[in-house]
C-alpha cells in the first residue's frame, strides 16, 4: 500500500479500536478486583474464580461450534463474564453451583440469543440470578474475610459435590475463633440491626462479602483507568451512583438511626462493582448520551429502593437485570432529533 | 367445478329455532349429565371430606380414635355439631379409653399467594397449642412447604402458649410470629428465615383460630369431657 | 355437504401419531400452554391433568363428531363450549370424588380446562368435520401427546427441583434442590429447553433428508 495521500469515505477513525481490544482492557481493570478477592479470601476465591471463567469459556466454545460462528471466545468477552460472575459469587460458593451459573449466563444470556453484540441482558447477571433462585441459601451463606490460614485450605463447602447440599461451615468458622463474626454482610447487619459497619472498612474492602465486590476503592480505581482509556462510558457509573445518593439522601436526613447514610450506601455491598464493571455493558445498556443518564439513575434509584424496603439484601443485581431490559425503550425514548427534522 | 357449487347450496339463513333446538337440546344434555354425575358423586366425596379432616385431627392429635364435632353457640359454649352443620367446627379427639386428648380447631391468616389455612391442636390441661398442620396454601414450593416440614419450626407448636386473660374473654398474649431467632417468649413463633411471610401467616392463623375456639372450650370443659355417646 | 369440503379422512396409524409428534399440542402447535407451565411441578400432577384433559378432549370431540349435522355453524362455539363445560364439571366431580389432596394441587386449573385450546380447537378443527370413529383415535392421540408433553416437563421439574420422581426419592438426602425449578420460572425455562431440542432433532432431521436427495437444505 502507497504511503500517499489515502481516500477513504467516512468514518474517519484515527485509532482502531477493536472488540477484543476493549474486552481485554477491561480484563486488565479486573485483574487487580480479583487479586484482592484472592488475597482477601484465600484459595476458594481462586478456584471459584477459575471455574466461572473457565465454564463460561467452555460453554461459549461450545456453542461457537454448535452454531458454526467460528472461534468467538478470541474476542475476551466471554472471559470478563466468567470473572465478573466469580467476583459476585459468595466466596465459600460451592464450586458445581458456581459451574451452572456460567454456564446458565453464558447460554441462556448470551449463545441463545445470538453471541456477543444480541444479549439484551448482562451474561455475567442472568446466571447470578438463576443461581440466586435455585439455590437461595447457599448464595447468601458468607465466610470471614482474612482468615487465617486461607492460603492453605479451603472453605470447606466450596469443594461440595455435584449436585449436593452445600457441606455446613457452621463448624469452620467457629474454629478460626474469630471475634463479632455474626454470619452477615454489613449490608445485613445494616438492614436488619441498623448498625452501620464504618465507612473505612466498606471504603477499603476489610469486610464479608461477595468475592470481589468488597473494595469500594479499588473498584473505583479500576473503574477511572478504564474510563480513562475512553473503554467505558462514564456517565453510566456517576448516574448510578447519583440515582443512589439521590434516593438515600432523604430517607437518611429523615431518620439516621434507622436508614443507611449516602456513603454506607455507596460503599457496601455490589453497588460499585455493579455500577462500574456490569451496568456499563456496552452490549446491554442504552445508546443515547441521555438514555444512558436516565438508565443509570434507575438503577441506583432501584438499588437503593429495593435494598430499603425490599424483602432482600442487596437488589444491584435485578435492578441492573430490569435497566437492561428497559434499555432498548430508554433508546427509543431518547432518540435525538434530526437536525432540521420536526 | 361447477357442479360442485351446485350441489352444495348454502341456505342463506338458519331458522332462529334450529339454533335454538340445538342450543337447547345441548344445555339439556349437558345438564342432565351434570347431575347425574353429581348425584353419583356428592357421598363419595362428602366420605373423603370426612376421612381428610379425620386424619387431619388425628395427625395433629397423635393417639386419637375417635372424634367429635362441636360448634361454637351464640352464647359463646360449645354444642355439639348436628348433621350438615356448616362453618368452622372444633373437633373433640377421644383416645380408646374415651379420654379427651385435645381439640383441633382451624384459623386462617393471609400468606404470600393467598389464604392460608392451618389446624392447630390445643391441649386444655397445659393452655397451649401443641400441633400443627396445614390444611390448604398456595404458598411457593420450597419456602411455604416448610411450614409443615421444618423441624425448627414445628418445634414452635410443642407448646405455643394459649392462656386466656382473667375475664376469659381471649386470649392473655395474643400470637405472634417474630423475626428467626429472637423469640423470647412461649406465645411467640420463631420464623423461618427466608419464609418470613409464610411464617406469618401461620403465626396469624393460630392467632385467629385460638382467639376464636379457646374461649369457648373453656367455658364448656364439660361438654367436652364427657365421653363420645356410641 | 361439508364431506365435499372436507374430505373424511381415512383412518391410519398417522391418525394417532399425528397428535404424539408432528401435531404435538405443545412442543409444535403451543396451544394450552397456561396448565403446561402451571400444574408440572411434580410428575403427579402433570400425569393427572394430562388424563383430565385426556378426558375431556375426547368425550366433548365425540359429542361434537356425533352431533356434527345438528349444530347450525352461527352457534357452533357456544355449543362446543357448553360440551366442554360439561365434561369439565364431570372431571371436577370425579377428582374431588377420587382424591382430595389431588384435587387441591391442581387447584383451580381443572375448572381451567375448559379454556384449554387443544380442545376447543380440535372440536373446530377436526371433530366438527370428521367421523366418530377416526375423531375418536385423533382425540385420543393428541391427548396422549398433551399428556406426554405435561410428563416431559413434570419430570424433570420433580427430578431437579425436588429430587424425587412420582415422589420416591432418587438422589441421597443431600442431594441440593434447584428451588428455581418447581417455580413458575422454572416451567419456562423446561418447557424452553425441550422446545430447543425438538425444533434441533426436526431440523436435522430435514437436513439429513435434503442431504439424502441433494434438495437444498431449508429447515422450514
Amino acid at each position: 500500500m502507497s504511503r500517499g495521500i489515502e481516500i477513504r469515505t467516512s468514518p474517519h477513525l484515527k485509532r482502531v479500536v477493536t472488540v477484543d481490544k476493549i474486552m481485554r482492557t477491561v480484563v486488565l481493570a479486573l485483574l487487580p478486583i480479583a487479586a484482592f478477592a484472592v488475597w482477601q479470601f484465600g484459595l476458594s476465591a481462586l478456584l471459584l474464580l477459575l471455574t466461572t471463567t473457565g465454564v463460561a469459556i467452555l460453554t461459549e466454545a461450545f456453542f461457537a461450534r454448535v452454531s458454526g460462528r467460528g472461534n468467538t471466545v478470541s474476542d475476551w468477552s466471554v472471559v470478563i463474564t466468567g470473572l465478573l460472575l466469580g467476583l459476585t459469587l459468595p466466596p465459600g460458593f460451592p464450586l458445581w453451583m458456581a459451574a451452572v451459573a456460567a454456564f446458565v449466563g453464558v447460554a441462556l444470556g448470551k449463545a441463545l440469543f445470538g453471541g456477543l453484540g444480541y444479549n439484551v441482558m448482562n451474561p455475567a447477571l442472568v446466571g447470578r440470578a438463576f443461581v440466586q433462585a435455585a439455590f437461595p441459601v447457599a448464595i447468601t451463606t458468607w465466610t470471614p474475610a482474612f482468615a487465617p490460614g486461607r492460603f492453605t485450605e479451603i472453605i470447606p463447602s466450596t469443594l461440595t459435590p455435584p449436585f449436593m447440599q452445600p457441606i455446613p461451615v457452621d463448624d469452620w468458622v467457629a474454629g478460626l475463633n474469630l471475634d463479632g463474626w455474626s454470619g452477615a454482610t454489613p449490608l445485613a447487619i445494616q438492614k436488619f440491626q441498623h448498625i452501620e459497619t464504618p465507612l473505612m472498612d466498606t471504603f477499603s474492602g476489610m469486610i464479608a462479602g461477595s468475592a470481589g465486590e468488597t473494595s469500594a476503592i479499588l473498584i473505583l480505581i479500576c473503574g477511572l483507568w478504564l474510563a480513562w482509556q475512553r473503554m467505558l462510558d462514564w456517565r453510566i457509573p456517576v448516574s448510578v451512583m447519583a440515582g443512589a445518593v439521590l434516593v438515600a439522601l432523604p430517607f437518611w436526613l429523615l431518620d439516621p438511626n434507622i436508614y443507611p447514610s449516602p456513603w454506607f450506601v455507596l460503599c457496601s455491598g455490589g453497588l460499585m462493582l455493579g455500577a462500574w464493571f456490569m451496568a456499563s455493558d456496552m452490549v446491554a445498556s442504552p445508546v443515547t448520551a441521555s438514555g444512558v443518564i436516565l438508565y443509570g439513575l434507575f438503577i441506583g434509584a432501584l438499588t437503593v429502593v429495593i435494598r430499603l424496603f425490599g424483602g432482600l439484601v442487596e437488589g444491584i443485581m435485578y435492578a441492573i437485570l430490569l435497566a437492561n431490559a428497559l434499555g432498548p425503550l430508554i433508546s427509543s425514548w431518547t432518540q435525538p432529533r434530526v437536525y432540521g427534522s420536526k | 367445478m361447477t357442479t360442485e357449487v351446485q350441489i352444495q347450496p348454502q341456505p342463506a339463513t338458519t331458522p332462529a329455532w334450529a339454533m335454538l333446538r340445538t342450543l337447547g337440546g345441548i344445555a339439556l344434555l349437558s345438564g342432565l349429565l351434570v347431575a347425574l354425575v353429581y348425584q353419583f358423586t356428592l357421598p363419595i366425596i362428602a366420605e373423603n371430606q370426612r376421612v381428610l379432616t379425620e386424619k387431619a385431627v388425628f395427625r395433629v392429635l397423635p393417639g386419637a380414635v375417635t372424634k367429635r364435632d362441636f360448634v361454637i353457640t351464640p352464647e359463646g359454649g360449645l354444642a355439639p355439631a348436628e348433621a350438615g352443620v356448616s362453618g368452622e367446627l372444633i373437633y373433640g379427639a377421644y383416645d380408646a379409653a374415651g379420654q379427651l386428648l385435645g381439640l383441633a380447631i382451624t384459623g386462617s391468616g393471609p400468606g404470600y399467594a393467598g389464604p392460608v389455612r392451618v389446624m392447630f391442636a390445643y391441649d386444655p390441661d397445659c393452655d397451649c397449642l401443641t400441633g400443627s398442620k396445614v390444611l390448604q396454601s398456595n404458598e411457593t414450593p420450597g419456602f411455604g412447604d416448610k411450614l409443615d416440614f421444618d423441624p425448627d419450626f414445628l418445634a414452635n407448636f410443642k407448646a405455643l402458649d394459649a392462656r386466656l386473660n382473667a375475664e376469659g374473654t381471649a386470649l392473655a398474649n395474643a400470637i405472634v410470629t417474630v423475626k428467626h431467632g429472637t423469640k423470647s417468649e412461649p406465645w411467640q413463633i420463631d420464623a423461618i428465615t427466608g419464609a418470613t411471610i409464610s411464617s406469618k401467616a401461620m403465626g396469624r392463623a393460630a392467632d385467629a383460630a385460638a382467639q376464636h375456639a379457646v374461649p369457648a372450650i373453656e367455658r364448656d370443659l364439660a361438654v367436652l369431657a364427657s365421653p363420645p355417646s356410641p | 355437504m361439508s364431506e365435499l369440503l372436507n374430505p373424511q379422512e381415512k383412518l391410519t396409524p398417522d391418525t394417532f401419531l399425528r397428535g404424539l409428534w408432528e401435531e404435538n399440542p405443545v412442543f409444535v402447535m403451543l396451544l394450552g400452554l397456561c396448565p403446561v407451565l402451571a400444574v408440572t411441578s411434580t410428575t403427579l400432577n402433570a400425569l393427572a391433568m394430562g388424563l383430565a384433559t385426556t378426558f375431556v378432549l375426547v368425550c366433548s370431540s365425540l359429542l361434537v363428531s356425533l352431533l356434527r349435522h345438528w349444530i347450525p355453524k352461527q352457534v357452533r362455539i357456544a355449543s362446543y363450549i357448553v360440551i366442554i363445560a360439561t365434561f369439565v364439571t364431570i372431571v371436577d366431580y370425579a377428582i374431588q370424588a377420587i382424591s382430595l389432596e389431588l384435587y387441591a394441587a391442581l387447584g383451580a386449573f381443572i375448572q381451567l380446562i375448559v379454556a384449554n385450546c387443544v380442545i376447543l380447537g380440535r372440536a373446530e378443527a377436526y371433530a366438527s368435520k370428521q367421523r366418530l370413529h377416526t375423531t375418536l383415535v385423533n382425540s385420543l392421540g393428541m391427548g396422549a401427546g398433551f399428556t406426554l408433553a405435561l410428563l416431559a416437563l413434570g419430570t424433570v421439574r420433580e427430578i431437579l427441583g425436588n429430587g424425587t420422581i412420582l415422589g420416591v426419592s432418587l438422589f441421597s438426602p443431600d442431594f441440593q434442590p434447584w428451588i428455581v425449578m418447581i417455580l413458575p420460572p422454572g416451567g419456562f425455562f423446561v418447557l424452553g429447553a425441550w422446545l430447543l431440542l425438538f425444533n434441533w432433532l426436526r431440523e436435522s432431521k430435514v437436513r439429513r433428508a435434503a442431504k439424502f436427495t441433494g434438495a437444498p437444505a431449508d429447515a422450514r
